[in-house]
């Protein structure tokens, strides 16, 4: 400022101009402490536990190099060019051979590629849910069907799981609260397989009572499946949509199993269903990825993708084996944990009082990361929860990262007994089972 | 100014690395509008190799918490005798610890909230209840509570209730060992950002800050939108001048260098109260400092420019 000038009146300003324009879906997409703590995580200091992303480091990197040149000299310019919103032929018809490894007998014509499982779980609630109207999910469910929702203003009803996965008594009750209070229920949103964050799977003789309770009462199932092929022990358990063809949308993911940056997922739905999908899919994004769609196919075609598959499996299992052992060997008494079969999640429980949300600045301080459990709820639970992933550090980083926690958590132990329980710290999950306590 | 080269470090380790490679990114943005050949660097284990090895003309330490304000960066730049812009190790250290720095200025005669500051081992100690009866005796509700050090508002939250306090004291503990009890002053916030220039340090205009919520929280600080910002503040003359005379004083007082932002709140008699005095002020899309430039119709970039002058011009 030049002296003797006044200085230039700039008046009120918010630095959004666009404030009042926001729809009301947008009012929760504000900056947040927990999401400004995870830019710490992503240093190589940090031990994350936090994250799920994959571990490609099995992939065959120098074949995929090999084909991706060829497909672009053999069918450049189809691979380069738009495709159909429905998806490639040859993958839709291929992705049916994956899924039959877990009893599902779909048409190609019925299924929907996507760029990701998470494109078809935003189209399916898109098609079918008006604001207000009740989804029912696990407690805890994945946070990103969790952001779907709120997106399109669903009211999500969180269904308590033990360690058998949902319990179908908390389905029945959720549905008759429903129903008690004349509300519609659009569906019911499930991971069997190896949840995530709770790492639970359910059993095999309560998917038939499950989709019993859901036919009904007349509410449709999303199941997602993600990691049903990756089993540490190898069993595949079969799809909820293997046992009930009508009312079942099956997800699934080439993210887990393959390449998660390729984008690659899809929607098997009953037929009525799926002509709204490839409509819905159109508007969203005119086609899925040709070239990634013809990466998968041909990786299918010509590579042992299920033997691929057995090597990501031992590779988790001895991830999963190296954060179960940290946790029997660190962690303080009151901590309970789940212990999972496969996929890439143990979700735990600390003793009460403690708050995984405001435990976190000490552990990333500590130099170690995870998820604070009330992600995973949209009511505001999971204070006393918190999701450790196995997926992707070294079992010897595993191993330090636990140990990492475990003193945070003495730490805040030690300062939960200096200033006692508090009133404001009370909403630490389901009353009814959880998953934790096998 | 178009031969120089200027590293950026931005990042770091501290609880507020995300907003600072944020104030990396936009004033390294405004230092290239200037001419300015400029390398953005995270402080990491490469950083040492990269200052000796690229030698650059002048760092400025974009890095917010920990290492970037309490001296240990500054002090590595000082070993290297590579010139920098900012405060040097010895007044970062007294500046950064917020009770050290309120107590200076009030020996000095500046006003500010009456506080407290413990660490968690007094309370274990002493035990808590009778320990937090009496901060509540002497600072009466509602009370701020902060971390010792840090910034960005991370931990901090004012409480109205007593039943409260031992839950904001755990989230408070979080992020330092010790935590700082201050009198809440209901009040005009204002932020004043000081440039040191030829002539000394000179006061920018004073920014308002009106949060949607009432707390100027992490939310309320990077959600565009949540906040009303007035620049310059509507203050009557005598209160400017007197918030820019507190600003300045700070700033002299604590021995800081080349910028400062100091936070202050005017309470209803209008007296100032100094709050806190930031060394490596936010230089986000939402953070004060720009604003207070603009207002002042002088540029980032330019600014910025200005002071890499001088820290060369000191290390000769």
């Amino acid at each position: 400022m030049t002296p003797g000038q006044p200085p230039e009146r700039l008046g009120a300003r918010s630095l959004d101009p666009h404030l009042q324009r926001y729809a009301a879906r947008a009012a929760g997409m504000t900056a947040s402490e927990v999401r400004a703590l995870f830019a710490v995580a992503s240093r190589p200091e940090v031990v994350s536990l936090a994250g799920g992303m994959p571990n490609l480091a099995a992939l065959p990197l120098d074949f995929l190099s090999e084909q991706v040149a060829s497909i672009i000299t053999d069918e450049g310019l189809t691979a380069l060019q738009y495709g159909s919103a429905h998806g490639v032929p040859l993958l839709r018809e291929q992705i049916c051979e994956v899924m039959a490894l877990e009893g599902v007998t779909g048409h190609p014509d019925d299924l929907v590629v996507t760029v990701g499982s998470q494109m078809a779980l935003d189209l399916v609630t898109r098609i079918f849910c008006d604001p207000g109207d009740i989804v029912l999910a696990e407690g805890p469910s994945y946070v990103g069907a969790l952001g779907t929702f709120a997106s399109y203003q669903a009211d999500v009803r969180h269904v308590a799981m033990d360690e058998h996965g949902l319990v179908p008594e908390a389905l029945r009750a959720a549905l008759g609260a429903a129903q008690q209070a004349g509300r519609r229920v659009k569906f019911l949103y499930t991971i069997p397989n190896f949840q995530n964050p709770a790492g639970v799977t359910m059993a095999v003789n309560r998917r038939a009572e499950v989709l019993d309770i859901c036919a009904r009462h007349d509410v449709l199932v999303i199941e997602d499946n993600p990691y049903g092929l990756l089993g540490f022990d190898g069993q595949i358990y079969p799809a909820l949509r293997s046992m009930d063809a009508d009312n079942v949308i099956y997800l699934g993911s080439f993210s887990k199993t393959f390449a998660s940056g390729l984008r690659v997922g899809w929607a098997l739905a009953p037929h009525a269903v799926r002509e709204k999908l490839v409509l819905a899919a159109e508007s969203a994004s005119l086609c899925p990825p040709t070239l990634n769609q013809l990466i998968v196919s041909r990786y299918l075609a010509t590579h042992d993708w299920k033997g691929q598959i057995k090597s990501f499996q031992s590779m988790y299992r001895e991830r999963r084996d190296a954060l179960l052992s940290g946790l029997e060997q660190h962690m303080p008494p009151g901590c309970t944990w789940t212990r999972p079969d496969g996929g890439f999640f143990v979700w735990m429980t600390v003793p009460e009082g403690v708050d995984t949300k405001a435990m976190q600045p000490r552990a990333v301080t500590a130099r170690v990361a995870y998820v604070p459990g009330t992600g995973f709820y949209a009511d505001g639970f999971g204070s006393r929860q918190m999701r450790l992933s196995f997926c992707y550090p070294p079992p010897e980083r595993i191993s330090e990262g636990v140990r990492r926690l475990a003193s945070v958590l003495t730490e805040e132990i030690e300062l939960l007994n200096t200033f006692g329980p508090s009133t404001s710290r009370s909403l630490s999950g389901p009353q009814t089972p959880t998953p934790d306590t096998a | 100014m178009t031969d120089r080269f200027v590293a950026v470090l931005a990042g770091g380790l501290s609880h507020e690395r995300d907003v600072s490679l944020r104030s990396g990114r936009r004033i390294s943005a405004a230092l290239r509008t200037v001419g300015v050949t400029v390398q953005e660097w995270d402080a990491d284990a490469n950083l040492l190799h990269r200052l000796r090895e690229h030698r650059p003309d002048a760092v400025v330490v974009a890095l917010h918490g920990g290492e970037g304000e309490n001296g240990s960066i500054q002090t590595i730049l000082d070993l290297l005798s590579i010139p920098y812009v900012g405060t040097d190790p010895d007044a970062c250290r007294r500046s950064w610890d917020k009770p050290t720095a309120k107590a200076e200025l009030a020996r000095a005669g500046v006003l500010t909230p009456d506080w407290v500051v413990l660490p968690h081992s007094t309370f274990r100690e002493l035990g808590a209840a009778p320990v937090l009866e009496s901060m509540v005796q002497r600072l009466g509700l509602p009370l701020m509570l902060k971390p010792d050090k840090g910034g960005s508002a991370l931990g901090a939250q004012v409480v109205r209730d007593a039943a409260n306090l031992p839950t904001a004291m755990v989230g408070c503990l979080a992020y330092s060992d010790a935590v700082l009890a201050e009198k809440f002053v209901d009040g005009v916030e204002v932020a004043v950002t000081v440039i040191d220039g030829p002539d000394g340090p000179e006061a920018l205009p004073a920014v308002e800050i009106v949060p949607e919520s009432g707390v100027y929280d992490y939310t309320a600080r990077y959600t565009a939108g949540l906040t009303t910002f007035h620049t310059p503040a509507r203050l009557d003359p005598k209160t400017a001048d007197a918030v820019a005379e507190l600003a300045v004083t700070a700033h002299k007082l604590l021995g800081l260098r080349d910028i400062s932002r100091t936070d202050a709140v005017i309470d209803p008699s209008g007296a100032v109260h100094f709050l806190e005095v930031n060394l490596s002020p936010g230089l986000t899309e939402t953070s004060l400092v720009p604003m207070a430039v603009e207002a002042a119709g002088r540029s980032l970039g330019a600014i910025y420019a200005g002071l890499i002058d001088r820290a060369i011009a000191r290390s000769r």
